[in-house]
């Protein structure tokens, strides 16, 4: 494994042992919501983030309490690396009412506003706009804030994303963007949907910073994150990541995989960044042996336990069917 | 009125404009054309100059990036004014107003709240065509977790914006482009704010409801003139509130008059006006003398020439054919 900008980051032991324990969580995690989709105890869509985690995780290292994140609907992985609790949001999966958003929204629409984690967006690029206007509101503010926004390459042919990243560049908003390039748009692969296949060339089109990234490689990521970051915070306006991934398994539980080979797949899961990571920071004495094999025996526990939260957990009662289409009590601005 | 001024629709949306951006430094107006133009309408002239560039601020033409930007900015704490020149382009903003402003507070469990005001213009009169000249507050009025209301009156035009940016929901303004010229007599000062949610009985009277909003208030009184003439009583409502509907005005008016009709620039077809009849049908079908009637728009886009844009929408002749027709008179 390349680990060109190893030098950049902080990389002590405890800190490697929280990016491979982050990422493993979101891998075991997303094993059993599959089993659980077949058992039957989550429904309705459910797309696994598997070979994906090095994003979320590594660019979570780059964010404190106070910055914001807008999600995707692939977002569990983001929803786990940020903090919430597994249990909080495995009830969500199940739709019940001690889910992350009461059940509501299920797998596309994991929300915790006091941990500034926005959704959970199920609309292609519907994400952006908001985050440009949380940013905003920061700038207005005067509160040094980052809003991190994560969208597919897939997103990059909606207006949406166009028109907010010239916002954030005209305006010098606080955002950064991290587009997770796993080359299909569901089904559709980049040089069918897309006319330029380097996404990062049209933030350049709208003068904004942006990199490519090794997205099956954690710390790259976290290097680049925390690149940007500073950068974004010293007030150099927005910047972009254009991550470059894959996913293992299929796009939805429905998705029956005709439009790419089993050897493009098994090439790609040669780069699983668990894997990757774990060898090289065993093998530079980062990792002590063993040491995998604890962390994986304390995330089974908090799995086992957020399943048996979620099997027990209580469902919304119907006659809440209504609550919170619109707030109880209306408070004024000032008044 | 007591110590009144007259103003325009257009000066009262300014007034009420200013005033929110005086009383709350929270509060900024965002959208095309809004600063060193001035308004599509004219409706932020000066503001500018008065506020700056932060808190009056022109943005692109990106409809669903700065509507999108205003719920992202309603989420951290803002309160922001949207403008969007009119509903038609607000099509271009619909996933952001329908997919995020209204589902966000549901969908996180009650976690979220967006308190965002969207302000629009609406409507035909003005030669615009078919691009300019629609009435979809219907579409808007149709989604769950939107209020959405239709300031008839220079009153309501100045009062109602306070209360839309109190509220922490989304509220969507529509502006009737006919009526930014419209002069009346306002209250001088104090607390000019107005409730959002009620209907208002505009003129009384026993033989049959004119129930309306927005740009068709003028017609439907105009028209309750004519028949008085002909000694025919028509009492007006101004819906005010297209979401929620105010039933309780609606139907206790039909109660008095037994008789209703729906007079609405909307096209018939799904329109504010069915849901109306509907309401009615269900709540006060043993109060009704008379089917409730319809004036809406003709089932085509709106036309170019004058003569052909008059006849595409109400009117008050159709109006006052309306009444004759349930009153058989």
């Amino acid at each position: 494994m390349r680990m060109p900008d190893t030098q950049k980051v902080h990389l002590s032991r405890e800190h490697a042992a929280e990016l491979l324990r982050a990422m493993l969580l979101i891998r075991r995690f997303e094993e059993r919501c599959a089993a659980l989709y077949s058992a039957e105890k989550i429904r309705g869509f459910l797309h696994l983030y598997i070979g994906q985690e090095a994003n979320a995780v590594g660019i979570m290292q780059a964010l404190g309490p106070e910055d914001a994140v807008v999600a995707t609907y692939r977002e569990h992985g983001h929803a786990l690396a940020r903090g919430l609790p597994p249990s909080e949001v495995m009830a969500e999966m199940f739709g019940k009412a001690t889910g992350s958003s009461r059940g509501r929204g299920g797998s596309m629409h994991i929300f915790d506003a006091k941990r500034r984690f926005y959704g959970g967006n199920a609309i292609v690029g519907g994400g952006l706009p908001l985050a440009v206007g949380l940013a905003l509101a920061d700038k207005m503010q005067k509160r040094c804030r980052v809003t991190c926004c994560f969208f597919g390459e897939g997103a990059a042919a909606e207006g949406e994303f166009h028109e907010s990243l010239n916002l954030a560049a005209l305006w010098k908003l606080p955002v950064l963007f991290v587009c997770e390039n796993n080359r299909y748009a569901m089904g559709t692969a980049i040089e069918r949907s897309e006319s330029v296949i380097e996404i990062a060339t049209h933030a350049r089109s709208y003068g904004i910073g942006a990199e490519t990234v090794d997205g099956m490689d954690v710390v790259a990521v976290e290097c680049a994150a925390r690149k940007a970051t500073d950068e974004i915070r010293a007030g150099g306006g927005p910047r972009f990541l254009e991550n470059r991934t894959y996913r293992f398994r299929a796009h939805s539980m429905f998705d029956a995989e005709l439009y790419r080979s089993k050897s493009e797949v098994e090439e790609w899961k040669k780069k699983d960044p668990i894997v990757l990571f774990s060898h090289w920071a065993e093998a530079t004495g980062l990792l002590a042996a063993g040491r995998q094999e604890e962390i994986e025996a304390g995330i089974m526990r908090d799995i086992e336990g957020a399943v048996a939260h979620a099997e027990q957990a209580p469902w919304e009662p119907v006659a809440d069917l209504l609550s919170d289409v619109y707030t109880p009590a209306s408070g004024g601005p000032t008044s | 009125m007591t110590g009144g001024r007259k103003i325009t629709y257009r000066e009262a949306v300014r007034e009420a404009l200013r005033e929110a951006l005086t009383r709350d430094e929270r509060v900024f107006l965002m959208g095309e054309d809004v600063g060193r133009y001035g308004g599509a309408y004219a409706c932020s002239m000066g503001l500018l100059a008065e506020f700056g560039e932060e808190r009056v601020r022109d943005t692109p033409l990106s409809e669903s990036g700065f509507v999108g930007a205003g719920i992202g900015a309603a989420l951290g704490g803002m309160r922001p004014i949207v403008e969007i020149m009119t509903v038609n382009f607000s099509l271009l903003a619909l996933d952001q107003i329908v997919n995020n402003a209204a589902t966000l507070r549901h969908m996180s469990g009650g976690q979220l709240s967006v308190p965002l005001v969207i302000r629009m213009a609406t409507g035909a009169g003005r030669q615009l065509a078919a691009q300019h000249s629609h009435s979809l507050e219907c579409w808007y009025a149709h989604v769950p977790g939107l209020k959405v209301v239709a300031p008839a009156t220079v009153a309501d035009a100045r009062g109602m914006l306070w209360t839309a940016l109190c509220d922490p929901d989304p509220v969507v303004i529509f502006e009737h482009a006919a009526l930014y010229n419209d002069e009346s007599e306002v209250a001088a000062g104090g607390d000019l704010a107005v409730d959002i949610a009620s209907a208002a009985v505009r003129r009384q009277g026993t033989d049959a409801t004119l129930v309306t909003y927005g740009g068709s208030l003028k017609k439907s009184l105009a028209a309750a003139e004519v028949l008085a003439k002909d000694g025919i009583s028509c009492e007006v409502v101004d819906l005010r509130s297209l979401r929620p509907l105010d039933d309780r005005t609606i139907m206790a008016s039909v109660a008095k008059t037994h008789r209703a009709i729906v007079v609405d620039e909307g096209w018939r077809t799904g329109s504010l006006a069915a849901e109306i009849g509907t309401r009615t049908m269900e709540q006060a079908f043993f109060d009704l003398d008379a089917p409730v009637g319809r004036v809406c728009s003709a089932e085509v886009p709106i036309p170019y020439p004058k003569h052909l844009e008059t006849a595409a929408t109400p009117q008050v002749d159709g109006i006052v054919a309306a009444v004759r027709g349930a009153l058989r008179r």
